[in-house]
């Protein structure tokens, strides 16, 4: 494999990353309502922090930043999933996704 | 500018362009499709950073099955769009200040104008010292040696998920002819029928009595 000679820095994956990572967090602020754009941005979230183990890992030379992105990737998808399957099951329960409609346990 | 930075600002523009799309176009299957073109653009620059594997793992299982299921659920439930979208332009203003400053401060914390001067050093993978492997070898060898045990684990969460993403939408509907697989394994011949000792109502007749021994 030939060493591919770049002016790519772990500064530009940080600035990315920090990037996304706030985009995403504005996402939650903007849609507090529905539930299923919170959970598309919380997504967001775990990419951003993904890219920057992926840089760190790079810059270092150690396997273990890409090891953890790996097991991320795994927990997130659970999340996707068990996330979802609530959400269609309070969907049919309710018949809505309002977060503001979801105050049962107020009291 | 050589050509793997200016890639590089391509895919992060069209990045960060993207997600700002995610959070703010009003159709929600739109949403999901820009999400896709995150994941994708993302997934190019970790491939510009050496970690192919991830790169590849990243497209295939969230573009190819997690974002398919967020499709499927967006397009499954009836959401009225009108009432969502409420309190949005309310909290527009807190939330891009938040957003804005903070990014500001991660900018200062990590010193981002400093750490572009200097550029990503050799592949540790494709370095000769390690015997110039790809990056999945690379990853691989660190996966099932040092990590095993939590590779194991990653397993067993995953088929937890499934077990309890299934059991949290199964429905059990009324009048709806079901078997019922641990009663079946557990039948015995004695909840079958019963053995009923008990006389007999009729009489057997008597037989005749032998008549001279048969010539």
């Amino acid at each position: 494999m030939i060493a591919l000679e770049t002016g790519l820095s772990l500064g530009h994956y940080l600035a990315l990353g920090a990037a996304l990572f706030c985009i995403s967090l504005a996402g939650i602020f903007l849609n507090r309502k529905n539930v299923i754009v919170l959970l598309m941005s919380i997504e967001l979230l775990l990419l951003a922090v993904n890219i920057n183990f992926v840089a760190f890992s790079r810059e270092l030379g150690d396997a273990a930043g890409q090891v953890f992105v790996f097991f991320i990737l795994t927990v997130a998808a659970a999340e996707a999933a068990i996330g979802l399957a609530i959400l269609v099951t309070l969907f049919r329960n309710r018949r809505t996704i309002d977060v503001a409609d979801i105050d049962t346990l107020k009291g | 500018m050589d050509y793997a930075l200016l890639a590089f600002y391509v895919f992060a523009a069209a990045a960060v362009m993207s997600a700002v799309a995610v959070i703010s176009v009003r159709n929600m299957v739109q949403a999901a499709l820009f999400l896709v073109l995150t994941f994708f653009t993302v997934a190019c620059t970790w491939i510009l950073a050496g970690a192919e594997f991830l790169g590849i793992a990243l497209v295939l299982v969230y573009v190819g099955a997690v974002m398919v299921l967020f499709l499927f659920v967006v397009m499954m439930l009836d959401i009225d769009l009108v009432r969502i979208r409420e309190g949005y332009v309310r909290y527009l203003p807190v939330g891009l200040l938040v957003a804005v400053v903070m990014l500001g401060e991660m900018f200062v914390l990590i010193g981002v104008k400093a750490r572009m001067a200097t550029p990503f050093g050799v592949n540790a993978a494709s370095a000769a010292t390690a015997g110039d492997v790809p990056n999945t070898t690379w990853l691989a060898r660190a996966l099932f040696t040092d990590f095993l045990l939590p590779f194991e684990v990653a397993a067993v969460i995953l088929t937890i998920a499934v077990v309890a993403a299934v059991m949290l939408t199964l429905r059990r509907r009324v009048g709806a002819k079901h078997q019922n697989p641990m009663d079946q394994a557990r039948v015995r011949a004695a909840d079958r029928f019963r053995m009923v000792k008990m006389d007999a109502t009729v009489k057997p007749v008597e037989p005749a009595p032998e008549e001279e021994a048969k010539p």
